[in-house]
């Protein structure tokens, strides 16, 4: 946990490896795997599937991101970040040996206990993929306590696909890997077009099925609609929402939607939350 | 708890005896008044003011304050708390602007507390002064104050022409009375002073109803109401700058060579770059999107999570809005609005 005396000092940790996940330039994706300079902070330090916390780097500012790594991965923490505005450039600078800032674990979480014994499916598209992946990561290391696992994933191209060789791995393991690239390309074994056409070839049945979704706005919207066309209720679907934000800690004002803030009531919600408030959609 | 008194030509002595606080009191600057430290106590003046210009949530939450400082390239950072051992007196806060704080200490109370705010409402007492004539923009008694409230106050202060009458609310206003050597006062003042706060309550010119307001705000999200509004606003800001109650916050961080500090600074829900996101989608585009988080926040959505209206009716909004856009108004015709809404619904 953050020094609780001072929710506003971020750790400073130390990034170990650094990788782009897709190419370089604008609205490249890359991954930062981090530990604490000061290695103490692990013995309070606790976080869960869809936690977020403020990166940054000193000098330029911090913005929320999610922790893209499960719990069950010991030792360090991942956050992959897509380039975009000011401080996402300026961590992009960042490689192996250099700082940057921590501070988290901020926002709720998956309620990965209660899922305890039910199947999941796991629906994203591009960066949406990064709060997914601590869940996935989180049903495999502990597999006896769920059902059934099934991955569905789309970008654009193969080449803006993130966590490239996870998918592999997960389908070695016997979990349902269905991946999808919106236009067609030379070589592309799998699925050409839209993560929501894919969800309806896959198909998945809701008895016991939790589905959780993250993306760009239009693709939440539509794989919403099609879970609800598979007979999906609403309690039965999950997503993460973003907003801008300053302190992540319920008190700048500027993320809420209707009377929830996202940084500190979400960013994990349900759709039958969601669905009583007409500003999550804005 | 005690009742004091002192006449009113010795207030800088009153205030000269207060050597262990720092004291802060009304101070015009230009056109602007706001709560200062005293420098010299003969310059104080509590008689010609129906309130500051700027509410004293500054005292808690300055327009800019540091947070931490740091050496670029070194792995720590160096915390700038308050000090938690000096001891401040406000003398002279209205009513409203103490029950403000009353409201304000949910928000920065709830899970992470803020340290920075609230090691400085730790240290600092506040001595109200009753107002004997509200303002033309008052409404306080429709959101849970009076010219003479005492809610979040630790002394009352009321002018009863030669006098001020001095009620201690709290131990920390006990000690005031202390510290300041004041006399006992008697029945007489105390009851002028009763009779004083019945008489202004009566002449709070505004009002509005506000039962079920929290409720149906909600269910105008998307009516066009809020147009008649938001289509004049500059989005200035000024109303909620000067806002006793609104909160919101930004922070930046300031680099010189390599000494830098993160600061937070105040923000304002009517500017758009305040929602604008990397990406450049704004969840709140236009003004109308602004104008209704400013009111819904206020008196919907703040009081969903801390049952109480986030609005202490001081009337600044509406008296310094360029565009006259009024608060109350909004509130009135929002439930026109949304007796149209229940009906067709």
């Amino acid at each position: 946990m953050m020094d609780e005396s001072n929710p506003y000092l971020p750790y400073i940790v130390r990034i170990e490896d650094a990788w782009y996940e897709t190419p370089v330039g604008d609205r490249a994706v890359k991954t930062f795997r981090v530990n604490f300079t000061d290695e103490k902070v692990w013995d309070t330090w606790s976080h869960e599937p869809g936690n977020c916390a403020m990166v940054g780097r000193l000098g330029i500012g911090e913005s929320m991101f999610c922790i893209s790594s499960s719990p069950t991965e010991e030792g360090y923490l991942r956050f992959s970040i897509m380039k975009a505005g000011k401080v996402t450039s300026a961590l992009h600078e960042l490689e192996a040996g250099d700082t940057m800032t921590v501070r988290g674990p901020l926002g709720n979480a998956f309620p990965m206990a209660e899922w305890e014994g039910k199947n999941i499916v796991s629906i994203g598209g591009g960066i949406g993929q990064a709060p997914l992946r601590p869940v996935i990561n989180y049903i495999r290391h502990n597999r006896d306590k769920y059902g059934d696992l099934k991955v569905i994933y789309g970008a654009r191209t193969s080449d803006l696909h993130c966590f490239k060789g996870e998918f592999d791995e997960f389908t070695k393991e016997g979990t349902a890997c269905h991946l999808a690239v919106d236009v067609e390309e030379e070589d592309w074994p799998h699925f050409v077009g839209f993560v929501p056409d894919l969800l309806m070839e896959v198909a998945p049945e809701p008895d016991n099925t939790i589905a959780v979704t993250c993306g760009p706005p239009i693709l939440i919207k539509f794989v919403t609609q099609n879970l609800e066309k598979l007979g999906f209720t609403a309690d039965q679907i999950y997503t993460t929402l973003e907003e801008r934000m300053k302190c992540g800690i319920g008190k700048c004002g500027r993320c809420n939607v209707g009377s929830l803030y996202v940084c500190k009531d979400g960013p994990v919600f349900s759709y039958a939350t969601l669905k009583e408030i007409p500003e999550a959609f804005a | 708890m005690g009742d004091y008194k002192f006449a009113k030509d010795k207030l800088a002595e009153v205030l000269s005896a207060l050597e262990e606080y720092e004291v802060f009191a009304p101070e015009a600057i230009g056109d602007v008044l706001r709560f200062k430290a005293v420098s010299d106590p003969a310059g104080v003046n509590l008689d010609d003011y129906d309130n500051t210009t700027v509410p004293p949530k500054e005292l808690m939450f300055p327009q800019t304050e540091t947070l931490f400082k740091y050496r670029l390239g070194q792995t720590d950072v160096e915390p700038e708390l308050p000090d938690p051992s000096s001891k401040r007196v406000v003398v002279g806060i209205r009513p409203c602007d103490a029950l403000a704080y009353t409201i304000v200490d949910n928000l920065y109370g709830w899970d992470f507390p803020d340290p920075y705010y609230q090691k400085r409402r730790e240290s600092t007492t506040l001595v109200g002064l009753a107002c004997a004539v509200p303002c033309s923009t008052c409404f306080c008694p429709s959101v849970g104050g009076a010219p003479a409230s005492e809610k979040g106050l630790d002394a009352l202060m009321f002018d009863l022409g030669d006098v001020y009458y001095v009620k201690a609310l709290t131990d920390k206003g006990e000690e005031f009375g202390r510290a300041a050597g004041l006399e006992a006062a008697g029945d007489a003042e105390s009851k002028a002073a009763a009779k004083q706060g019945e008489d202004a309550l009566a002449k709070v010119p505004r009002s509005i109803e506000t039962t079920g307001i929290p409720e149906h705000l909600p269910a105008l999200y998307d009516d066009t109401f809020w147009e008649q509004f938001s289509d004049r606003c500059l989005s200035c800001g000024i109303c909620t700058f000067l806002c006793p109650t609104c909160h919101c916050f930004d922070i930046q961080d300031e680099c010189e060579s390599f000494d830098g500090r993160r600061a937070r600074m105040w923000d304002t829900c009517m500017f758009a770059e305040y929602t604008r996101h990397t990406s450049g989608h704004n969840p709140r585009p236009t003004r109308k999107e602004r104008t209704r988080n400013r009111i819904s926040h206020k008196y919907s959505y703040f009081p969903e999570k801390f049952d109480v209206i986030a609005c202490v009716g001081c009337g600044r909004c509406i008296k310094n809005c360029p565009v006259n856009i009024d608060i109350l108004d909004i509130l009135e015709k929002s439930k026109q609005a949304g007796a149209k809404e229940a009906k067709t619904a």
